[in-house]
């Protein structure tokens, strides 16, 4: 493995831009905000991925995978970040898949997976009980009943909550104990809410309220914070590598703009503060790129040990957030006017880039998670 | 096991055997080994490793065995060079020529110079300067007005040069010379190469904001220079000129890592100085502190992409334009955040009131002012990577902007 991408990820990369180019541009995701789909994003084209086989990628071929290896999704989410793309690969597959590969049992897994790798059901992450990303937060509790348990909570922020198949909710157990349930669509006692985001996509708030769930439904809980932590951290390297390909997009808009565009009789491009602040979001993006590949090659195959597997994800997730911050504003600032107008797509992408920021820890989060490795 | 493997076996064990013990621990400014006429070494082990290193081609690792190299690819440079660091080897010399002009020489000098220059080079027996800046042509460097006028077979070069390292203590210096018109002003330009000890070139050091430096002015007063020492064609010497300033890019950022490997070690400083952060000030100074070493990071990561790059035979001249920039910059920023994790301890200037590490602390931060503006400002670099890496328009003349 090595910081740059080998032929097999070169391959991918070139198939995901192709098809995203045609099936999924940044043109269709303004579509779908218009539409003001809930779902927020086109399950056409969500088939599409799962027919290229992006909800394989990463999973042993035991379990109906590709056995790609993990750092297949590193060139598939730099092009959905460069194409803005709207799917639940990330809530589905790389979270709730992750959580289930690790600790279902054997017929949990059966249930589970086929079905999720076939695109056939979509599961979502019920996590966040904060505004701000705090994964050790837990007031959802699960009280032992004689047929399974009871659920009772409130999960603020479910990425692609509505209309999902299901729901993996972390809850408290009676021992103190955190644990994982798979709660099936259609269980009483449960409420969602839409959110409407910035970026139009899925989120929702799940309300549950003595929800009953067989005690099948509990995932194995011995090695719970162990995997949760693992499956965050690929999340977040998925995240990073979106962020990466929305900042590669603004900034060749951003580039494209200071060529073209002409003020006192000179392309504003030719201007040295402009270009002086161009090359340092430039700079940027290097650094990003090499965080980003960083934690992928950690997470590949699991080779690396937590503590460094934990410092590298952290570093590309602040990395590509703080990167990110600067780009996006520097590219709407060096646009002017048109940048902050609705009809141009730099806007889009500013809404998305602040809510991948967000999500799964912001840089504040990261440096501290980092610290707590470097300075250990 | 492939053969990558092997050699990454075989260097380790080589180093292991090869490479004495207090070679492999931090090394104080004071015990560089600057190859050259003059080389001085402070310990037997020091000779050991330097001849050691020497015989085996290793001063230029990269380099064909032809010329006095070690005849390694891109690849097996850069395992020597894993190792060497994971056995906290110290350089076995500094050597600007090897770095800068070295590569220069190979591919533009003719055979005859290659054949003088390269080997004694590789050997580490010349100390070699650089004479570019002068006292009005710094970031316009083309405006250079050091003459070279031919006279029979030699060159007369009248003139000065300012910020040559160590020109006080070279045997050799390649350096930019006018000996063509000013307009256009890079088309005048040669590089040549002269002996320090030749007759009517006197040097003066300066010193700086952080005191004593390795910085001099460099006089030149009808010197003689033999006309085969002009290196490439004559009046072409803006494109060597800038070939070399691509690798001094490179060699500056690697010398500043290679002098001071672990000298201002900011994970040990905040946890000395910052145990356990309590108030606000304190956590903010760590955030910041920790943010530099996540920038740290990224950066050395970004160095190991280039190398991935370059064995796939990538185009790296982008990441090539980003290393010196973001490297001096890195560096400033976490001097600066030593001085506010040390206080007026970092602030002393001398005495035995402090503790020599803190003085060095203090030159060190006063230095890493300097490393910004020299061997290209940072408004420099910034240029070099709007115009030629990101090709943003050239500057319309007469334009107000």
């Amino acid at each position: 493995m090595s910081l740059i991408y080998n032929e097999d990820q070169q391959q991918l990369l070139d198939s995901a831009q192709d098809f995203l180019a045609a099936r999924s541009p940044v043109a269709a995701q303004r579509a779908l905000r218009d539409a003001d789909a809930a779902v927020g994003f086109d399950p056409q084209v969500w088939q599409g991925m799962v027919e290229l086989g992006w909800s394989a990628v990463a999973f042993a071929e035991d379990q109906g995978g590709l056995d790609f290896g993990f750092a297949g999704f590193a060139p598939i989410f730099e092009q959905i970040g460069r194409h803005l793309s709207a799917s639940p690969l990330l809530s589905s597959v790389v979270l709730c898949g992750s959580l289930i590969e690790q600790l279902g049992s054997d017929s949990q897994k059966q249930g589970l997976l086929p079905g999720l790798i076939a695109g056939e059901q979509r599961w979502a992450l019920a996590l966040e009980e904060a505004d701000r990303h705090q994964p050790d937060l837990c007031d959802t509790r699960a009280i032992r009943t004689d047929s399974g348990y009871r659920l009772s909570g409130c999960k603020s922020w479910v990425i692609d909550g509505l209309e999902a198949d299901g729901w993996l909710v972390i809850a408290r157990l009676e021992d103190g104990q955190r644990g994982v349930f798979a709660v099936p669509a259609g269980t009483a006692g449960m409420t969602l809410q839409r959110r409407q985001m910035i970026d139009a996509r899925n989120m929702a708030q799940l309300l549950l309220e003595d929800a009953a769930v067989d005690a099948s439904a509990l995932l194995a809980s011995d090695q719970f914070e162990a995997a949760l932590e693992l499956t965050l951290d690929r999340g977040r390297a998925c995240l990073a590598a979106e962020l990466l390909g929305c900042c590669e997009a603004v900034f060749a808009m951003t580039l494209e703009y200071l060529r073209t565009r002409v003020q006192f009789d000179a392309p504003i491009g030719s201007f040295q503060a402009l270009q002086h602040r161009a090359a340092r979001l430039y700079v940027q993006l290097e650094l990003m790129r090499s965080s980003v590949m960083a934690a992928f090659e950690a997470l590949d195959r699991n080779q690396v040990d937590p503590a460094q597997r934990r410092q590298l994800v952290s570093l590309a997730k602040w990395k590509a957030n703080e990167a990110a911050q600067l780009i996006s504003n520097e590219a709407i600032q060096m646009h002017g006017g048109i940048g902050v107008t609705d009809e141009y797509d730099l806007g889009l992408f500013l809404k998305r880039i602040r809510m991948a920021q967000s999500q799964l820890g912001h840089s504040a989060f990261h440096v501290s998670r980092y610290a707590g490795v470097r300075l250990s | 096991m492939n053969e990558l493997e092997e050699f990454r076996a075989e260097t380790r064990a080589w180093l292991e055997a090869n490479c004495p013990e207090s070679m492999r621990t931090p090394m104080p400014s004071e015990e560089m080994v600057w190859g050259g006429r003059n080389v001085e070494f402070c310990s037997e082990d020091q000779k050991l490793w330097f001849e050691r290193m020497r015989d085996k081609g290793w001063f230029c690792p990269d380099w064909p065995v032809a010329y006095g190299g070690g005849g390694l690819d891109v690849r097996r440079s850069a395992i020597l060079d894993a190792e060497m660091r994971r056995l906290h080897c110290r350089p076995p010399q500094i050597n600007l020529g090897i770095w800068m002009l070295g590569p220069v020489l190979l591919e533009y000098a003719s055979e005859e110079q290659k054949q003088r220059f390269l080997p004694p080079m590789a050997r580490g027996e010349i100390r070699w300067c650089q004479g570019f800046s002068e006292p009005n042509a710094g970031s316009d460097l083309a405006s250079l007005r050091t003459t070279a006028v031919l006279d029979g077979d030699d060159y007369v070069i009248n003139g000065t040069k300012i910020w040559t390292s160590y020109g006080n203590k070279s045997d050799w210096m390649y350096a930019l010379v006018r000996t063509g018109p000013m307009v256009p002003k890079q088309k005048g330009i040669s590089l040549i190469v002269l002996d320090m000890t030749s007759p009517g070139v006197s040097v003066s050091p300066i010193d700086l904001i952080s005191g004593k430096s390795s910085f001099c002015q460099v006089f030149f007063d009808n010197v003689r220079v033999p006309r085969s020492q002009l290196i490439g064609e004559i009046n072409d010497g803006w494109k060597l000129g800038k070939a070399l300033l691509q690798h001094e890019r490179r060699a500056m950022s690697r010398f500043s890592e290679s002098a001071l490997p672990t000298h201002f070690d900011l994970d040990e400083y905040v946890k000395r100085c910052l145990p356990a952060p309590q108030d606000a000030d304190e956590v903010a100074l760590q955030q910041r502190a920790v943010a530099c070493l996540m920038d740290e990071q990224a950066f050395s990561l970004t160095n190991r992409r280039m190398i991935d790059s370059l064995s796939a035979r990538q185009d790296v001249s982008g990441l090539m334009a980003i290393s010196k920039l973001v490297h001096t910059e890195q560096e400033r920023e976490k001097f600066e955040i030593l001085l506010q994790l040390l206080g007026n301890q970092s602030m002393g200037w001398s005495g035995d009131g402090f503790a020599s590490r803190d003085l060095d602390l203090t030159g060190a931060w006063l230095m890493s002012f300097a490393q910004t503006i020299a061997g290209g400002s940072s408004e420099v670099q910034l240029n070099v990577i709007a115009k030629r890496v990101l090709g943003l328009p050239d500057p319309v003349q007469g334009v107000r902007s």
